[in-house]
């Protein structure tokens, strides 16, 4: 965890909700804060420069784009070649995101996680199956679990001077 | 219907969002229209949806500490244990989903002490086990989600 000041985590959490669609955001954002623009957008700057922001963007809804089949392809691959077939899965274009997570043996075997996402149930088949193949023989196993209820989906919001990041994880879709 | 703009604006800026005095300008002068069709066309993205927000994208982990969490829980209980954890601050994107383990969501905490102890007042309340499984390598890189949008 990179440190933070109390500006930084002020200006995060003021950034969190999106920035105000008029003409000048960070002078918004600033007048919010008691800064400067300059300030704000410095700040900004260097914590992305840190890699506390990973990037700064439109955050496309996916599901209302037509995205409609989203699955969380869970898969069992040897620890000793994760690295190297996490990164390949990583990089393919409709993965949205993946990640290296602990096994729970016996139930749960998996410990590749890849979200996928296409616009018919024949796209997300063919998707699981392009992993599948890239994965060849150090697939030990494999599921999807698709979700079939949203209970809860919050953006940001901080307790304290903690903050908590909005959608970062696998499922933003 | 999606114009060429909005499409543009869905695609292009989903990262490189410009650090300047008048982000919205410099992205009409890149796309050649009006400051004032760029923020109304994504008025009209946000309003529909379309987009969530424009803003910076945290990592996981970057602040604060956070574990994805699945629980097998019978059928008929599913709603009312699902409305419990919902309810903890700490917990975000809750999700039924197709499995034995059918309820999965997100802990986030100030600390690996504080998650701790959400994860043991979730199972001491529901009486269910979380199967907690904290994020070990991200081997994404983040560079947006390219869309199609011929059809949309």
């Amino acid at each position: 965890m990179v440190a933070l000041d109390e500006i930084d985590l002020a200006i995060m959490r003021a950034t969190q909700a999106g920035l105000p669609l008029t003409p000048q955001p960070y002078q918004n954002i600033a007048g919010q804060l008691g800064l400067t623009a300059e300030v704000v957008m410095t700040r900004m700057a260097a914590m992305q420069e840190k890699g506390v922001i990973r990037r700064i963007g439109a955050v496309p809804n996916h599901y209302k784009l037509g995205y409609r089949f989203n699955g969380m392809t869970v898969w069992n691959v040897p620890d000793e070649v994760i690295d190297e077939l996490g990164q390949k899965v990583g990089q393919l274009e409709f993965v949205s995101h993946c990640y290296h997570r602990p096994r729970h043996l016996p139930e749960w075997p998996y410990n590749l996680f890849a979200m996928v996402h296409g616009k018919s149930q024949t796209d997300v088949d063919k998707q699981i199956q392009q992993i599948a193949d890239l994965l060849g023989d150090f697939n030990l196993g494999s599921d999807v679990l698709y979700s079939t209820k949203i209970l809860k989906k919050t953006g940001f919001r901080s307790r304290g001077y903690n903050i908590n990041p909005p959608s970062y994880s696998y499922s933003a879709i | 219907m999606l114009t060429a703009l909005h499409k543009h604006l869905l695609n292009d800026f989903q990262r490189d969002f410009p650090l300047s005095s008048r982000p919205y300008l410099d992205i009409a002068n890149a796309l050649g229209v009006s400051e004032g069709e760029v923020l109304s066309a994504l008025t009209e993205l946000n309003d529909k949806h379309f987009i969530s927000r424009i803003g910076p994208i945290i990592p996981p982990n970057q602040l604060g500490v956070s574990t994805l969490v699945a629980m097998a829980i019978p059928e008929q209980q599913l709603q009312t244990v699902a409305d419990m954890i919902s309810a903890y601050p700490e917990v975000n994107h809750n999700y039924e989903r197709e499995h034995c383990f059918n309820l999965w969501f997100v802990v986030i905490a100030t600390d690996s002490r504080h998650l701790q102890a959400v994860l043991d007042a979730i199972e001491q309340e529901t009486g269910y086990k979380a199967m907690s499984m904290p994020l070990l390598d991200d081997f994404f890189i983040d560079l947006g989600f390219k869309l199609d949008l011929h059809h949309a």
